[in-house]
């Protein structure tokens, strides 16, 4: 599916992956967390392959896919408690307070089914800032997200980066932030 | 921020803990669809009331047939939520970030096959009692029959989770999870009801139920990695 692809992403740097349709964005982002091998070439974190340093690498990386990995049937918060809870010792109040950064205090106790699809898409951010991740791999993540939410996501994303952390972001449109950026365009 | 930190020792998260949090997570999903957690155990009481019903009214030969038609409804009713230990997480997602989690995929295996077992093997170990009574095996059989019961819906369990794993990615993976499962629990079958059979019949059940116990310790041990391999290949 993807062939030539070579990149690299720096600290305090972003790496927009756009293209076409079916031109391998996802496909990318999933070579890049590890969970697809590709049949040649790899990846590498700080200069390792990350085959040999899997779980280090999986303590750095922050993934937010398509699918918002959210149960409906769990609270916002009990959602960040379990599966934040199995990179680091976060405390509620932590999580709490992401969810707040995203917008979504008020969701912290709802079922996560009675949440819009924009306010998963911002608990699935509580959950990316909550891990405390340094690498942040993220696939379309203004999908659902009204004009605020857009800025929102924006906003955090410099944050992110102007902070030291590295990002590698598959979206659409172009994004519009103070923060250093490159580009990388797939041919379909 | 610095890339090349590593994790705090007091923050990063051992197997352990990482083990107690998925299984607190997944009683907490299972107590939140009640229809779920009752399915199996319907199905269990049903299937059994069916046999006398449909037998002649020979108290003997309902004693003579009650093992069977126990471990036969045990393991019927078992499969049936197995096929949902992979599956559901795979499909929204959360299979991925279990994935990314930095824990092991057996770790992970470990913690959701004994959940499920919670909820499925050991709640039916409970009814089990109940059902006895209906097919009229004695109070003394009970001990053995728990037991038995106990230790063969656990294997069950390993087992399914290595059919779950390997048919996760399938859209009618429960058939093919049925035909992959039920042949490889014939031995439970025929010695978790020759355990119960000796018991009703006074005889020692011993022999049985260490091959029940040693059947259990072989799969747990050699289940969550082969499981976590399947589990790899889908995942790819």
């Amino acid at each position: 599916m993807l062939k030539g692809v070579s990149l690299e992403v720096r600290p305090r740097e972003l790496l927009h992956v756009a293209g076409p349709n079916g031109a391998g964005k996802t496909t990318l982002l999933r070579v890049a967390t590890g969970l697809l091998r590709p049949e040649q070439g790899g990846v590498a974190w700080l200069g390792k392959s990350i085959a040999n340093t899997r779980p280090e690498y999986q303590w750095a990386l922050a993934y937010a896919s398509h699918e918002p990995a959210l149960k409906g049937d769990l609270t916002a918060l009990e959602n960040l408690w379990f599966m934040v809870g199995l990179k680091r010792r976060a405390t509620l109040a932590e999580l709490r307070d992401c969810l707040g950064r995203t917008g979504v205090a008020g969701c912290a106790d709802l079922p996560v089914r009675v949440l819009s699809a924009g306010q998963r898409r911002r608990v699935v951010m509580a959950r990316v800032l909550a891990a405390r991740a340094v690498l942040w791999l993220l696939d379309e993540p203004f999908t659902n997200l009204d004009a605020a939410g857009s800025a929102l996501m924006s906003a955090l994303l410099e944050d992110h980066v102007n902070g030291g952390g590295l990002a590698l972001v598959v979206a659409h449109h172009d994004l519009k932030l103070n923060a250093t950026q490159r580009r990388l365009e797939l041919q379909g | 921020m610095n890339v090349g930190r590593p994790i705090e020792a007091e923050t990063s998260v051992g197997a352990r803990r990482a083990m107690m949090l998925i299984m607190h997570r997944e009683l907490c999903l299972s107590f939140r669809r009640p229809e779920q957690l009752l399915q199996p155990l319907v199905f269990f009481l049903i299937v059994t009331t069916l046999f006398p019903l449909g037998l002649s009214v020979q108290l003997s030969l309902l004693r003579d047939m009650a093992p069977g038609v126990l471990w036969v409804a045990a393991l019927l009713s078992s499969l049936l939520s197995l096929d949902s230990l992979f599956k559901n997480d795979a499909d929204d997602g959360t299979l991925e970030q279990l994935a990314l989690s930095g824990q092991s995929l057996a770790t992970i295996v470990i913690a959701k096959t004994l959940a499920h077992w919670l909820v499925s093997g050991a709640a039916l170990v409970l009814v089990s009692p109940v059902v006895a009574i209906g097919l009229n095996i004695p109070v003394s059989a009970f001990a053995t029959m728990l037991l038995g019961l106990a230790l063969g819906t656990l294997t069950l369990s390993w087992l399914g989770a290595i059919g779950a794993g390997l048919t996760v990615g399938l859209r009618r993976g429960n058939v093919l999870l049925s035909l992959i499962v039920l042949p490889l629990a014939m031995p439970l079958l025929i010695f978790g009801a020759g355990a119960t059979d000796r018991a009703i019949s006074g005889t020692s059940a011993a022999g049985a139920l260490y091959f029940l116990a040693s059947l259990c310790v072989f799969t747990s041990t050699l289940a969550p990695f082969a499981a976590a391999a399947a589990l790899r290949i889908a995942l790819d």
